[in-house]
C-alpha cells in the first residue's frame, strides 16, 4: 500500500493508504481526528472542510495521497496550547453560532479563511456568499454570519467596530 | 459567576467540545474488532425479488457475513412497527401492512434496504455490495397520492385495496354542510403542501454490540429517543428485552424529526453484532440519506371557507390526501391527522370545522414527522386561505384576521376540532410584529424597489401551535400506543455537586445548558456543579426524547418536580440538622434557613449529612438525596405569533429574495433568550427553504430526481435574511414553568408568510395562489405570461 506523509496540526504523520483513500477518511480513520465531519458524497455541505497549507479545501473532495507533504490544519489544531480557543472559535460561541455542531468545524475553518482573505473588510452580503460553500441546518445562517463579522476586528488586529 | 437563572442568556456549555472537535457523535466512536456493514438498496421503485445471488460477495476479501431478509425471517426478527393507531371514519383500523427489515419478495420503493454486507473495512464492505447479483421482476408504481388513488392504481402492498391506509375525519359534518348552505360566500383553495426531506446535517448512524459473557446488545444510535428505540426494537423487532438491551444517543447532529424513528439500520446492525459477535457499524452516506430517512408533508388539500357577508369565517372544510410513503414509519400515521387536523381552527374562532383525510401508500421513502409535523401543513393551509379570502373579497388581510381572531379574553378556548387552548394573545403578537417590520411603512419601499425593477410584496401569517406532546391519556384515546409523559433523575451528591439525568434528548437545543439553568435558578447552586446527562438507556430511567418542542414544557417540567422532591426532603434534613420544625424551614437561594432567624444550612450541608448521616433523622428518612419525577403534561400548549416576510422578485429572473423576516413569537416564560432567538432562526430558514427552495421529486416511474445536494436546494447564507425576532409572554397555565415550546414555530409560522409575500409581490399579474416552492421557474412564467390572469391551480 502507499504511503503518505503529512504534516497535521504541527505533527508530521507517515500514513499508508490506499490509492483511494480521501484525505477526510486519513484524517478521521487513520489519525483519529474525528473532528472533521463528513455530511454528503457532492461535495456540496462543507462540513469537511479543513486548511491545507493555510487554504480552506473539502477534504472530502481531495485523495489523501493529494496531500503528500502538504501542512494540514484542522478543528482540533485551532486553539492554543493553552487551550485558549482561536478568536473564531470565541465568536462562534460568543454569538451562538452553533446548535448541534456538526457542520460547525467546517464552518469555522471556511470562516477563518474568509476573513483571512479580506483584510480589507467583509460586508454581510460577502460573508454569506462566501460561506456559499457550507450548509448549517439549524442556525439559519444568521448568528453566523455575526460571528465571523465579528472575529473579523480580532483576527486583523484591529479595534472592533462600535455597537 | 454572573445570573445563570431563568432569563439569563448563557453562552453554551457543549459548544467547548463542539468547537475544539470533540463533540462525539455515532460515526466518531470506534468499537475494538468492529466490523463495518453496507446495505444494498433497491434501485428499483417496485419489483419483485426474483433472486438474490450473494456467493460472489460472499467470497470477496475481507466479507464476513452477506444477509438478506430471508436470514432476518429465519430468525423470526419483527418488522419496524408503527406507534399510533388511527381508525377510519367507518371505525376500522387503519391498515398496517408488514415493514420488514430487510426486503422480503418485494421492494416497494427506491431505498428500500435488500441486503447488508459486513466486512473488516467500510471499503471492503462497499466493493462487495457491488458483487451481490439481484434479479427483479419490475412492477408499475405510484409515486403521488393522485396516482396511489386513481382508479386501478398498482396496489403497494397486496392486501391494502385502493392505496388507502385510512380514511379519517374529525368535526361536524352537518354543522359545517349547514354553514356552508346558508353561507354569503364561499372561498375554495386547492393547495400542495411539498414533499421535503429533513436533512440534519449529521447523516445517520448505528454501531451494534454484543457482550459475549452477559448476553447483552448495546446499540448506539443517531436518535432523539434512544429509550423509544430500546423499547420499539428490543419488543417488536428483535425480542431483546430491556434489561438486556442498551440504547446510547450520544452527541446528534441534528433531528428535525428524521432521527425519531426507529429505522432498519438499527436493527441490523444490532442483530449482526449478535450473529457475528463483533461490533457492527453502519455509517450512511448522503445519497443513502436522501432515500432512506423519513420524508416530510406531502399533502395535497382542497379547503373551503364559509363567510357571512361581513367577512366573518362561519365554517371551514377541508379535504387533505396525505402521502405515507411505502410503509408506516415510526409516527407516520398520527401527523396528517392528530397533529394537523386538530390545528385547524388555528388562531381563529372559526365556529364549526369539518376535515377529512386519507392516507395513501406510494412507492416513495416513508414519510414521517419533520420540524413542525402537520402543525405546518394546517398553518400554511390557513393562512394561504385567508389571504385568499382578502384577495377574492377585497378586505384588508390584517383586519380580515383582526375580525375572525380569538379575542384574547375568550381564553380558555374550547375549538371545534378537539383542542382546548389555555392562553393566548394573537392580537398583541399581531400588532407588535406589524409594528416591528414598519407594515405602514411598505408602500414606500415597494415604490422604491419598483424605481430599482424589482417587485416587492410583503405577506403576513398569524399562527398557533400545539407542541409539549403530549397528555397520555389523551393520547391514548386517539391512538396513541405510547405515553408520553418525561423524566428527571437529580441527584445531589454528597459534596454538592448534582447530576441531573434527563429523559429529554439534546441534538442541538442546548438542554446542557438550559437544564443547568432550571437548576441553578431551583436550587441556587453554580451552573459549573452542575451536570446533564441524556441519552443513554443505562444511566437516564426512562425517557420519551425529544420532538415535539416537548423538551422544556414536558421534560423541564420533570425536573422541576424531581427538585421539589429534592427540596422537600432537605427541608426535612434542615429541619432536624436545626433542630427546628420542618414548617419553619424555608429554601432559597440554595439555602435552608429557619424562617425569622440567620439559622441556615446551605444545600451542600445538607446533602452531606444525607450521605453521612450520623445526625440524621434515621427513624423517618432513607438516607441519600436523589428524586425522580414522571412528569404527564395536562394538556398541550400553545404557542403563536406572527411572521412578516418581505420579498423582492427580479422581474428578468425571477428568482425570490427575501430581504426582511419579522417574527414575533409568545413563547410564554423563556429559559435562554439567546437560545430561543437561535431556534426561531433556524426554523424560519427552514421555512424560508420550504417555501422558496426545497422540494423532494419523485418521476412519474417512481425515481427520486432530488437525490442530492446537487439536485435538492438547501438554503445557503445568501438565502437567508437578518431576521429580526422577538418574544411576547403570555405564561402556559397547564406546566409548572410557564413555558410553550419554541423549537417548531420557526418552521411552521413562516412558509405562508413568504408566499403570502410572493403572492402580493405579483398582485399585478393577478396571481391568487402560487404552491411551494416558489421557485424562479414559476414565477418567471407568471411574469412571462404578462396580463393579469389567474394562477393555475
Amino acid at each position: 500500500m502507499p504511503q503518505v506523509t503529512l504534516t497535521v496540526n504541527g505533527r508530521s504523520h507517515t500514513v499508508e493508504v490506499e490509492g483511494r483513500t480521501l484525505l477526510v477518511e486519513l484524517l478521521r480513520e487513520k489519525l483519529g481526528l474525528t473532528g472533521t465531519h463528513v455530511g454528503c458524497d457532492t461535495s456540496q455541505c462543507g462540513a469537511c472542510v479543513v486548511h491545507l497549507d493555510g487554504h480552506s479545501v473539502k477534504s472530502c473532495t481531495m485523495l489523501a495521497l493529494q496531500a503528500a507533504g502538504s501542512s494540514v490544519t484542522t478543528i482540533e489544531g485551532l486553539a492554543a496550547a493553552d487551550g485558549t480557543l482561536h478568536p473564531m472559535q470565541e465568536m462562534f460561541r460568543e454569538n451562538h453560532a452553533l446548535q448541534c455542531g456538526f457542520c460547525t468545524p467546517g464552518m469555522v475553518m471556511s470562516a477563518i479563511d474568509l476573513v483571512q482573505t479580506h483584510p480589507e473588510g467583509l460586508s454581510e452580503t460577502e460573508i454569506r456568499e462566501g460561506l456559499e460553500g457550507n450548509i448549517c441546518r439549524c442556525t439559519g445562517y444568521h448568528n453566523i454570519v455575526k460571528a465571523v463579522a465579528a472575529a473579523w476586528p480580532l483576527m486583523h488586529g484591529k479595534q472592533m467596530a462600535a455597537e | 459567576m454572573g445570573f445563570e437563572g431563568i432569563g439569563a442568556a448563557v453562552r453554551r456549555t457543549e459548544d467547548a467540545r463542539f468547537l475544539s472537535g470533540r463533540g462525539s457523535y455515532t460515526d466518531d466512536i470506534n468499537r475494538p474488532g468492529q466490523a463495518y456493514a453496507v446495505i444494498r438498496r433497491s434501485d428499483r421503485p417496485h419489483a419483485r425479488i426474483r433472486s438474490i445471488d450473494t456467493a460472489a460477495a460472499q467470497q470477496a476479501p475481507g466479507v464476513l457475513a452477506v444477509y438478506t431478509g430471508a436470514d432476518m425471517q429465519a430468525d423470526n426478527i419483527g418488522g419496524l412497527p408503527c406507534g399510533w393507531l388511527i381508525h377510519s371514519k367507518d371505525g376500522s383500523p387503519m391498515k398496517e401492512p408488514p415493514h420488514p427489515v430487510l426486503a422480503v419478495d418485494k421492494v416497494r420503493h427506491v431505498g428500500d434496504p435488500v441486503a447488508v454486507v459486513i466486512a473488516e473495512t467500510r471499503q471492503a464492505a462497499r466493493d462487495a455490495t457491488e458483487l451481490l447479483t439481484i434479479e427483479y421482476d419490475d412492477l408499475p408504481a405510484v409515486a403521488t397520492v393522485h396516482d396511489a388513488a386513481a382508479q386501478g392504481a398498482a396496489l403497494v402492498h397486496d392486501d391494502v385495496a385502493g392505496n388507502l391506509c385510512y380514511d379519517w375525519q374529525l368535526g361536524d359534518k352537518g354543522a359545517v354542510d349547514a354553514a356552508f348552505a346558508g353561507a354569503a360566500k364561499v372561498v375554495r383553495l386547492d393547495l400542495t403542501n411539498n414533499r421535503l426531506i429533513p436533512n440534519a446535517m449529521e447523516p445517520r448512524a448505528a454501531i451494534g454490540e454484543f457482550d459475549v459473557n452477559s448476553g447483552d446488545y448495546t446499540l448506539t444510535t443517531t436518535s432523539q429517543n434512544p429509550h423509544v428505540i430500546r423499547l420499539l426494537m428490543g419488543a417488536f423487532v428483535l425480542h431483546i428485552p430491556e434489561h438486556r438491551l442498551r440504547v446510547v444517543a450520544p452527541d446528534v447532529g441534528g433531528g428535525f424529526g428524521s432521527k425519531i424513528y426507529h429505522y432498519a439500520e438499527e436493527a441490523i446492525v444490532t442483530w449482526s453484532a449478535g450473529k457475528l459477535k463483533r461490533p457492527v457499524k453502519w455509517t450512511s452516506d448522503r445519497t443513502e440519506a436522501f432515500m432512506s430517512d423519513a420524508h416530510g408533508r406531502d399533502h395535497e388539500t382542497t379547503a373551503e371557507m364559509a363567510l357571512d357577508a361581513e367577512g366573518n369565517f362561519l365554517a371551514l372544510r377541508v379535504s387533505t390526501v396525505a402521502n405515507m410513503g411505502a410503509y408506516l414509519s415510526t409516527f407516520a400515521s398520527s401527523i396528517p391527522t392528530y397533529l394537523y387536523g386538530t390545528l385547524l381552527a388555528g388562531v381563529y374562532k372559526t365556529p364549526a370545522i369539518y376535515v377529512e383525510v386519507k392516507a395513501v401508500f406510494t412507492n416513495t421513502v416513508p414519510v414521517d414527522a419533520y420540524r413542525g409535523a402537520g402543525r405546518p401543513e394546517a398553518t400554511f393551509l390557513l393562512e394561504r386561505l385567508v389571504d385568499v379570502i382578502s384577495h377574492d373579497t377585497g378586505q384588508d388581510r390584517v383586519a380580515l384576521r383582526r375580525r375572525n381572531q380569538i379575542p384574547a379574553d375568550a381564553y380558555p378556548y374550547q375549538t371545534p376540532v378537539a383542542l382546548q387552548y389555555d392562553t393566548g394573545n394573537h392580537q398583541a403578537t399581531m400588532d407588535a410584529a406589524l409594528k416591528a417590520a414598519e407594515w405602514d411603512g411598505f408602500e414606500a419601499r415597494r415604490q422604491e424597489a419598483a424605481k430599482r425593477g424589482k417587485l416587492r410584496g410583503i405577506g403576513l401569517s398569524s399562527y398557533l401551535e400545539a407542541c409539549g406532546l403530549a397528555p397520555s391519556r389523551v393520547a391514548g384515546q386517539l391512538g396513541a400506543r405510547a405515553g408520553l409523559y418525561e423524566v428527571a433523575n437529580v441527584r445531589v451528591h454528597p459534596t454538592g455537586g448534582i447530576t441531573v439525568f434527563t429523559g429529554s434528548h439534546s441534538h442541538g437545543q442546548g438542554h446542557e445548558t438550559t437544564f443547568a439553568q432550571l437548576v441553578a435558578d431551583k436550587l441556587g447552586v453554580p451552573m459549573a456543579q452542575v451536570e446533564i446527562v441524556h441519552g443513554d438507556t443505562a444511566k437516564v430511567p426512562f425517557g420519551m426524547g425529544t420532538y415535539g418542542s416537548r423538551s422544556l414544557s414536558v421534560g423541564g417540567s420533570a425536573l422541576v418536580k424531581a427538585m421539589d422532591k429534592i427540596v422537600a426532603k432537605g427541608r426535612k434534613i434542615a429541619a432536624h440538622l436545626m433542630e427546628a420544625s420542618v414548617d419553619d424551614v424555608e429554601f432559597k437561594d440554595g439555602k435552608f434557613t429557619v424562617a425569622g432567624t440567620d439559622r441556615s444550612k446551605a444545600l451542600a450541608e445538607v446533602a452531606l449529612a444525607a450521605y453521612v448521616p450520623h445526625n440524621y433523622p434515621l427513624e423517618e428518612l432513607e438516607p441519600g438525596l436523589e428524586e425522580t419525577a414522571f412528569y404527564d403534561p395536562l394538556n398541550f400548549t400553545f404557542p403563536g405569533g406572527c411572521h412578516i416576510c418581505e420579498v423582492e422578485i427580479d422581474r428578468e429572473l425571477g428568482t425570490v429574495q427575501v430581504v426582511r423576516f419579522t417574527a414575533v413569537d409568545d413563547f410564554g416564560r423563556v429559559i435562554n433568550p439567546m437560545i430561543v432567538e437561535g431556534q426561531v432562526q433556524g426554523g424560519i430558514a427552514q421555512g424560508i427553504g420550504q417555501a422558496l427552495l426545497e422540494h423532494a421529486i419523485y418521476d412519474e416511474s417512481g425515481q427520486l430526481l432530488s437525490g442530492s445536494y446537487m439536485d435538492y436546494t438547501m438554503p445557503r447564507a445568501a438565502d437567508i435574511p437578518t431576521i429580526k425576532a422577538d418574544v411576547t409572554n403570555t405564561p402556559c397555565k397547564t406546566n409548572p414553568l410557564g413555558v410553550k415550546g419554541c423549537g417548531e414555530a420557526g418552521a411552521i409560522g413562516s412558509p405562508p408568510a413568504v408566499i403570502n409575500a410572493v403572492v402580493d409581490a405579483l398582485r399585478e399579474f393577478g396571481v391568487r395562489h402560487i404552491d411551494m416552492p416558489a421557485s424562479a421557474q414559476k414565477i418567471w412564467a407568471i411574469i412571462q405570461a404578462g396580463a393579469p390572469r389567474m394562477a393555475a391551480e
